[in-house]
């Protein structure tokens, strides 16, 4: 077994990748951009990953398909499949990466998504992750039994009930509850289950959990909310921070903030990891990689796709408006973004975002699909350069510790990680950041993860080696 | 006028209940592995490889919201969809259908869990409708028991949404048309808005229509005629009662139908009756119409079987025990005598019953 990184910095990079299904970012458009649902394109992006060593594969969640103007949004990449069935699949196929499934709180019950999230464990040989989202608009509830029944301000209330129950229904099962022969008197141990009840102003509910831990003991748990609520939750609850701080000073503060709350949440500094979502464009040289990222905005941001942009936010159709001109004299009609364009734009102040647009785009000089194609990346600009420039930095990132990975954004699907495996891992190898191994053959072991906090006293905490060794 | 039992154009259909360790609660003790190697990956891959290659048309999985605590049986089971799907990438031609319960889960993620199973399989998937209620799944979600009338009712409401839900994408609403932008057509794309007692579902589904356009439902016979199913599972008490049972079920509306029937064989040196007096001396067998013999007679009264619906779904008792003597001796003996044929590899499973691909309703309706 190589280092385990137990310290924030130890001097080591890992990549997950997010397979993501629906975006703008994503260039349909190229001819060797594959089907965004079939599983041959999901098998060969995770294959891909695990053949450079990644750590993680990593699947979005989008409840309800987006709306542009009260119609559905016609322009990105849209139809993907349920994130647990499709990670069951590529379980199948693969023997050491990480399965991370986005999953809602507030349209799941425990009982259910605890269950399923155990199934994708026991199936993978404790290689499954869930990233905890919350959400609360009644346009999303219309796809469920409840609704919109959740006020904004319950839904991290429900959220960290939730999450505590699903623990509990991980833990329900004692170690040994199953035969130990085929001679034994029964299956099932007597009172080997422990009944998970649970009342409070989120649940009314009587659990009997259907499976016992993995390898792993519990799925590793994600989460990216990014408000001072969202990371205190994440202290409190996860294992690995999903990000949106990929500069490296951007990225050196947001690990300040989190190893500060880590510590007031009473858990060790290191015990919570960072991911930030990242998009690479990489090249042999820095003047190709820079020609690359030209056109792969080009391709990202069309003029339709640029003036759908500021729809979403002016809350009107712009399509008046020329793409190459400045962005609009007019103002939103509109007061804050609705959801329907997913969680990431909704709720903003649409006037106030707009005037200060208007100023930046003017004081730059930017066009309308020159200024939104800045806007619009999931992380700035991206990783852009050549392929030794990059190993560079990212070797800076590893020895700074503001970061334990990467979670990359394809921009063209299945093909996007070829060159960040072929060319950009050797390099990162050579540089001594990036393994030549995988540590273990869980998600937990190769994360470099302590066990559950639940099972840290005592003796269930060695429990985390031995029993991973069983499954492997 | 009712469907006439399977034409002599197409082969019948042969199924397999794949759960645990076999249909018999004492399976466990005769199985090739140790207890706590069951609820793996690799027993998965083993069993459902082994029914494929053996040339079973399809696998079902069964499912149970509710753990029984004090049975003397396996009380642990990985999700069914999650076990087909895990399945699905690594199997040729076999079909691959999870029981998934209706009554306690939500008809949107149940709807687009098997639409996705429907694209790992490549078009072998189907749905094995459960209306299970019980008090301890009711009480997991928070919920009162559902009355027993009510239950068939929602249960029909549930497949419906379902079926509306995968029509929801025509099959062509992907056209990455360079030109306008456009990734989807928004045209052909179409709410469910489906509004049903007890729950709505606005809709589209956030998966494109699935491979075969619609899943082929299962149902057993009891749910009929409430639920639209294209498979009746008929079961009876014994093998000779299937047949009136399979009629009833054609006669409440089941386009198809598959008998169920338990089966222990002679294998190992051991006669079939002998296996079982040893496997009931661990615990009662409730199960159904069953077949307790040698190979030979297995295959003669799945031959008449054949006469009376459109295939078979056989649990055996022992899944490490009796799949191989099926697979060595029972399917091609049947294959031999020119009563079994395919699956075909590539296939899809509605085409092993004989089922076109169901034009989209409302792309029907838009073109009306």
């Amino acid at each position: 077994m190589s280092t385990s990184p137990r310290t924030p910095g130890n001097g080591q990079i890992q990549f997950g990748v997010f397979f993501q299904g629906v975006n703008h970012t994503t260039v349909w458009r190229d001819p060797a951009s594959g089907s965004q649902t079939d599983f041959e394109s999901f098998r060969r992006v995770a294959q891909t990953a695990e053949r450079g060593l990644f750590t993680a594969f990593f699947l979005g969640e989008g409840l309800r398909l987006r709306e542009h103007l009260g119609r559905i949004h016609e322009l990105d990449v849209a139809g993907r499949p349920d994130a647990q069935t499709a990670l069951a699949a590529l379980a199948a196929v693969t023997t050491n990466i990480g399965l991370v499934a986005t999953q809602n709180t507030t349209y799941n019950d425990p009982a259910d998504l605890a269950h399923r999230l155990s199934s994708l464990d026991l199936l993978s040989g404790g290689r499954a992750a869930w990233n905890i989202v919350t959400t609360d608009n009644a346009w999303t509830g219309a796809n469920f039994r409840r609704g919109g029944f959740l006020a904004h301000e319950d839904r991290y209330i429900r959220a960290e009930a939730f999450v505590q129950t699903a623990k509990a229904i991980w833990d329900s099962w004692a170690d040994g509850a199953i035969a130990g022969s085929r001679g034994s008197r029964q299956w099932l141990a007597e009172d080997a289950i422990t009944p998970v009840r649970r009342k409070d102003a989120s649940f009314d509910v009587e659990i009997t959990g259907r499976l016992p831990r993995s390898g792993q003991l519990h799925p590793v748990l994600f989460q990216a909310g990014d408000s001072p609520e969202g990371r205190d939750f994440a202290v409190r609850n996860a294992d690995v921070i999903f990000s949106r701080h990929a500069g490296l000073e951007a990225a050196k503060k947001f690990r300040e903030d989190i190893v500060a709350r880590t510590l007031k949440a009473g858990r060790p500094a290191d015990d919570v990891k960072i991911f930030p979502g990242q998009e690479f464009i990489l090249a042999p040289t820095a003047k190709e990689a820079e020609e690359k990222h030209q056109w792969v905005r080009e391709r990202q941001v069309g003029p339709q796709t640029a003036i759908a942009f500021l729809e979403q936010f002016w809350g009107r159709p712009l399509t008046e408006y020329d793409p190459d001109g400045p962005l609009p004299d007019v103002d939103p009609v509109v007061d804050v973004t609705d959801p329907t364009r997913g969680n990431a734009f909704h709720g903003k102040n649409a006037r106030e975002l707009a005037a200060e647009w208007r100023a930046e785009a003017e004081d730059k000089g930017l066009s309308i699909r020159q200024f939104v194609s800045g806007r619009a990346q999931l992380n700035g600009r991206g990783l852009v350069g050549s392929y030794d420039d990059v190993a560079d930095l990212l070797a800076e990132y590893a020895h700074s510790g503001a970061v334990d990975g990467f979670n990359i954004t394809p921009w063209i699907v299945p093909s996007g990680l070829d060159d960040i495996v072929n060319e950009l891992v050797p390099r990162l190898q050579d540089r001594g950041v990036y393994r030549t191994e995988y540590e273990g053959t869980t998600l937990r072991q190769n994360l470099g993860l302590r066990a559950p906090l639940s099972h840290r006293n005592g003796s269930l905490a060695a429990v985390d080696q031995t029993q991973s060794e069983e499954v492997a | 006028m009712p469907s006439s039992p399977t034409p002599k154009n197409r082969s019948a259909v042969l199924g397999i209940e794949l759960d645990g360790d076999g249909a018999h609660p004492a399976a466990w003790r005769f199985a090739a592995h140790e207890p706590g190697a069951l609820l793996t990956g690799t027993r998965i891959r083993e069993t459902v490889q082994a029914a494929d290659i053996a040339g079973f048309h399809l696998a079902t999985f069964h499912d149970s919201r509710t753990t029984d605590t004090g049975a003397a049986g396996i009380a642990g089971r990985i999700d069914a969809v999650q076990r087909a799907a895990f399945a699905s990438p690594v199997t040729r031609s076999i079909g691959l259908v999870p029981e998934v319960g209706v009554i306690y889960t939500e008809p949107f993620h149940v709807a687009t869990q098997l639409a996705s199973l429907d694209y790992s399989s490549r078009g072998r998937a189907g749905w094995l409708v459960s209306a299970e209620n019980t008090l301890q799944e009711a009480r997991s979600v928070g919920r009162d028991v559902l009355p027993a009338g009510e239950v068939g009712a929602e249960a029909a409401d549930v497949v419906e949404s379902a079926r509306r839900l995968w029509d929801s994408w025509e099959d062509d609403a992907v056209i990455r048309d360079a030109a306008t932008g456009r990734y989807l057509d928004a045209g052909k794309l179409h709410y469910a808005d489906f509004e049903a007692g007890r729950f709505s579902v606005k809709g589209p589904s956030i998966i494109p229509r699935p491979f075969q356009g619609q899943l082929p439902v299962f149902a057993p016979a009891a749910l009929l005629p409430s639920v639209e199913a294209d498979v009746a599972l008929v079961s009876a008490a014994t093998p000779e009662e299937l047949a009136p049972e399979a009629e009833a079920a054609r006669n409440a509306g089941a386009p198809r139908t598959l008998l169920e029937l338990d089966v222990v064989l002679d294998a190992r040196g051991w006669r079939a009756a002998d296996r079982l007096a040893e496997l009931d001396a661990h615990g009662h067998w409730d199960g159904g119409a069953r077949y307790v013999g040698n190979a030979a007679g297995l295959a003669e009264l799945l031959a008449e079987l054949f006469q009376q619906g459109d295939g078979v779904r056989i649990s055996p008792a022992v899944l490490d025990t009796d799949l191989p003597e099926l697979a060595a001796l029972v399917l091609p003996e049947l294959r031999r005598t020119g009563l079994l044929s395919g699956p075909v590899p590539g296939g899809t499973l509605r085409e092993s019953f004989g089922l076109s691909r169901p034009a989209n309703r409302y792309a029907a309706a838009a073109a009306l």
